[in-house]
């Protein structure tokens, strides 16, 4: 009777770690595994080609993939998608760890190539040929991508943010004009309240990038890291730009001016359709999202529009940038130049392009798109016939100064999204908040062996 | 083969031949358990406690960090508070649980016909549905713009309080986990109470006893190693808190943090952060405080009573 009275603990403490070890079981140190990949979510027209992996989930990758792999015989791309956002990186966080799993090219956010950079987890695509496309993006849009002489991802789209808003809202609570200014903002936020109205906007803690930018908005900036001096990193979030944003989102939610609610969920999509928010302080794809979701469908239609984003000092405009994405190869490819050739190639030839700006899927980064009369003049059809481009987009794209980023993006994610949490239940402060988060991502920062400054 | 054991006595070199000749053949009837065994389930453990050996930084590469990963983390404010919350609630869930699972079954038992069977059947068809579905849809109907709760409070001109948020989520999910295995401990209860010998009850409508009396005094203590089965796959079960939460997480509004609870810390420590050592650490760690707990409660009912003997 012994041993069966133990056995259920034994088999538990088990049973804990097997789901962990398992995933990371794996480790052989061979790298790659040379197989040619075979589930494609795509359909594969050069049977004898070259296949590249690829991890990706703009909401026209299908058309985009069937389009490339329509114009090159020698190389054909393999799609999955791995899931938006975080759930992808999880995915490829594991693989880079079991040194196997990963794509050829994998689809990143800006915001998350130093954090894979520094784990040795991307190729440079330099000695691949990078330089025949960099004429074909900005100055700023290059620099997100690239450390040095290294180029570690293909720009594909960027997402300079503005404040979209509800007409008919606003007609109804004789809001005349798009504030301007944040003060503006919170005034138009309270007239409409008092009016018995919807919440003017949404502070989300599961969107800590806006936040991120918002508080870069006001002259923050949380990181200084440059991946030619690994050991060494700024780290600035208890500074008073920061406190200040963090405040003032914090008092329009403990008001009940703005909602308190997770984005991207059901409940939140379907109060965006059923006109639960006037604003939505987002970037320049989020229309191309919304509408896959069914906002702005039936009587909805053409009651949204789009300003620029509100400003704290409106003779000294700061824009700013949430999300854009770009496409990296991955250090376990097993073909780099081919690999190379699909990062540089897809989403970037005219058709898939121009499918994803005009579904605004993707605003797109490509200096001969962006240039172009069509793309100026365009009339968005979410915006009700608004020259959306030319009057706010392109504007807030050329201000957009850059951003560095920790290669903990993840991690310092999360803190903050903590933070919001907290202070949506008011419990703390904004500048608490700001406070709290510096001291834990500069205790992370140190078991993690950086040197903080 | 009994007349070769008759001719040759006991101890000769013959039948010793033949006994170890039948543990090899015990050993290859194993075999395909044991490989699974070794290949998904030793391995991988000492793989992760090998790992746990070791510290890795963003910044300094792997190191050999001896026990620092284990002192590190019974250190750590979010494993405690994780553990705090699990513990918390097996002290609700488990007893609630059982409660519910022991009068199903007791009703079950003295009900016979269709309606019977077909309510024993509802009761357990939670537990058929895996637990992803049952917390999704559990998700659809707290949810406060289309969830059935909030449109039965809006007949009322009522808010339904949002089960998932920073205060109700305890119940919220108290609520899940019940629904989700009150069915299954049920049919384990209902299964004991089925082998009780009939005589048992016909002796004590013979002395006196009445409905209720036989339910607690002849049928509760006759399952209660049933009861005690149930307790200790709950209180695992509980510790290792991570399905429901996780899959609620998304549209709990941040509620659910990366280390709700401690296998949730560990899988984000993993995944998210790239900390492979030390979710094996606190993984390790987990387990042992699983450990420590079915311990304890076997030692302390074994002293109440001879549910083990």
């Amino acid at each position: 009777m012994r041993t069966s009275k133990n056995l259920p603990a034994f088999v538990t403490a088990v049973a804990v770690v097997l789901g962990l070890s398992a995933c990371s079981g794996g480790d052989d140190g061979a790298g790659a595994s040379r197989a040619k990949p075979t589930n494609c979510t795509n359909k594969i027209v050069h049977e004898d080609a070259t296949r590249v992996s690829v991890w990706a989930w703009y909401p026209n990758m299908a058309k985009v993939v069937d389009n490339f792999n329509n114009a090159h015989a020698d190389v054909q791309v393999c799609w999955t998608n791995a899931g938006q956002g975080q759930p992808q990186y999880e995915k490829f966080q594991t693989a880079i760890s079991a040194k196997k799993g990963a794509p050829d090219v994998v689809m990143l956010e800006s915001d998350q190539l130093v954090g894979f950079e520094i784990q040795d987890a991307l190729v440079d695509l330099a000695p691949f040929g990078a330089d025949t496309v960099r004429r074909n993006f900005s100055e700023g849009a290059w620099k997100d991508v690239s450390q040095g002489t290294a180029v570690y991802a293909i720009p594909v789209d960027g997402g300079p943010m503005a404040l979209i808003y509800r007409t008919d809202v606003f007609r109804k609570y004789g809001i005349t004009a798009p504030p301007k200014t944040w003060p503006e903002y919170a005034a138009a936020a309270a007239r409409v309240k008092a009016a018995g109205g919807p919440v003017f906007g949404d502070f989300g803690s599961n969107v800590p990038a806006v936040t991120t930018a918002l508080m870069m908005q006001k002259g923050a900036q949380p990181f200084g890291y440059d991946l030619s001096d690994k050991q060494n990193i700024t780290i600035k979030l208890d500074d008073q730009a920061t406190k200040d944003v963090l405040t003032f989102w914090g008092d329009l939610a403990k008001n009940g001016l703005v909602g308190k609610e997770d984005q991207f969920t059901t409940d939140y999509i379907s109060g965006m359709v059923g006109g639960k928010y006037a604003t939505y302080v987002s970037a320049a794809w989020a229309p191309g999202y919304l509408t896959g979701a069914g906002v702005g469908g039936g009587t909805e239609k053409g009651t949204w529009a789009v300003a620029p984003l509100p400003q704290w000092d409106p003779a000294n405009p700061v824009e700013v940038n949430w999300g854009g994405s770009t496409f990296a190869v991955t250090s376990q490819a097993s073909d780099k130049a081919a690999a190379a050739k699909v990062a540089m190639g897809l989403y970037a030839d005219e058709p898939s392009l121009t499918d994803g700006w005009k579904s605004q899927t993707i605003f797109p980064l490509n200096t001969g798109v962006l240039t172009s009369t069509e793309f100026v003049d365009a009339r968005s059809e979410f915006f009700n016939g608004q020259t959306a481009n030319r009057d706010v987009y392109i504007p807030a794209a050329n201000a957009y100064r850059g951003a560095v980023y920790s290669p903990f993006t993840v991690y310092y994610y999360a803190q903050l999204q903590a933070q919001i949490v907290k202070l949506n239940a008011g419990q703390t402060t904004g500048a608490q908040a700001a406070t709290d988060l510096h001291d834990e991502i500069v205790k992370y920062a140190k078991t993690q062996g950086f040197t903080v400054r | 083969m009994p007349r070769a054991v008759a001719s040759d006595p006991p101890g000769t070199a013959p039948a010793r031949r033949r006994s170890a000749r039948r543990g090899a053949l015990g050993w290859l009837f194993i075999l395909p358990f044991l490989i699974v065994f070794v290949v998904f389930l030793i391995g991988p453990l000492a793989y992760a406690g090998y790992l746990s050996l070791y510290t890795k930084g963003l910044a300094t590469g792997t190191t050999f960090a001896g026990l620092d990963n284990y002192t590190r983390a019974f250190g750590d404010p979010s494993f405690r508070k994780g553990l705090w919350f699990v513990l918390r609630f097996s002290l609700v869930v488990i007893p609630l649980q059982m409660i519910v699972a022991l009068v199903a079954a007791l009703v079950l038992d003295e009900v016979t016909g269709r309606l019977a069977r077909f309510s024993r059947l509802v009761i357990f068809l939670p537990y058929a549905i895996p637990a992803v579905l049952g917390a999704l849809m559990w998700g659809f109907l707290y949810s406060p713009s289309f969830g059935p709760i909030e449109q039965l409070a809006s007949v009322f001109d009522v808010r339904a309080p949002f089960l998932l948020s920073q205060g109700n989520i305890f119940y919220g999910l108290l609520n899940v986990v019940t629904w989700q295995w009150a069915g299954y401990y049920m049919i384990i209860i209902y299964a004991a109470l089925q082998s009780i010998d009939s005589s048992v009850y016909e002796a004590a409508r013979m002395d006196g006893a009445n409905a209720r009396q036989i339910a607690l005094r002849i049928k509760v203590p006759m399952v209660t190693s049933a009861l005690t089965l149930i307790l200790i796959f709950s209180l695992i079960g509980t510790l290792q808190f991570f399905t429901e939460p996780q899959i609620l997480g998304p549209i709990a509004n941040g509620t659910v943090t990366p280390d709700f609870t401690p296998n949730i810390y560990a899988f984000n420590l993993a995944f998210r952060y790239a900390q492979f050592n030390y979710a094996s650490a606190i993984s390790f760690a987990l387990g042992f405080v699983v450990f420590v707990a079915v311990a304890i409660f076997m030692i302390v009912t074994r002293k109440k009573g001879s549910i083990f003997t």
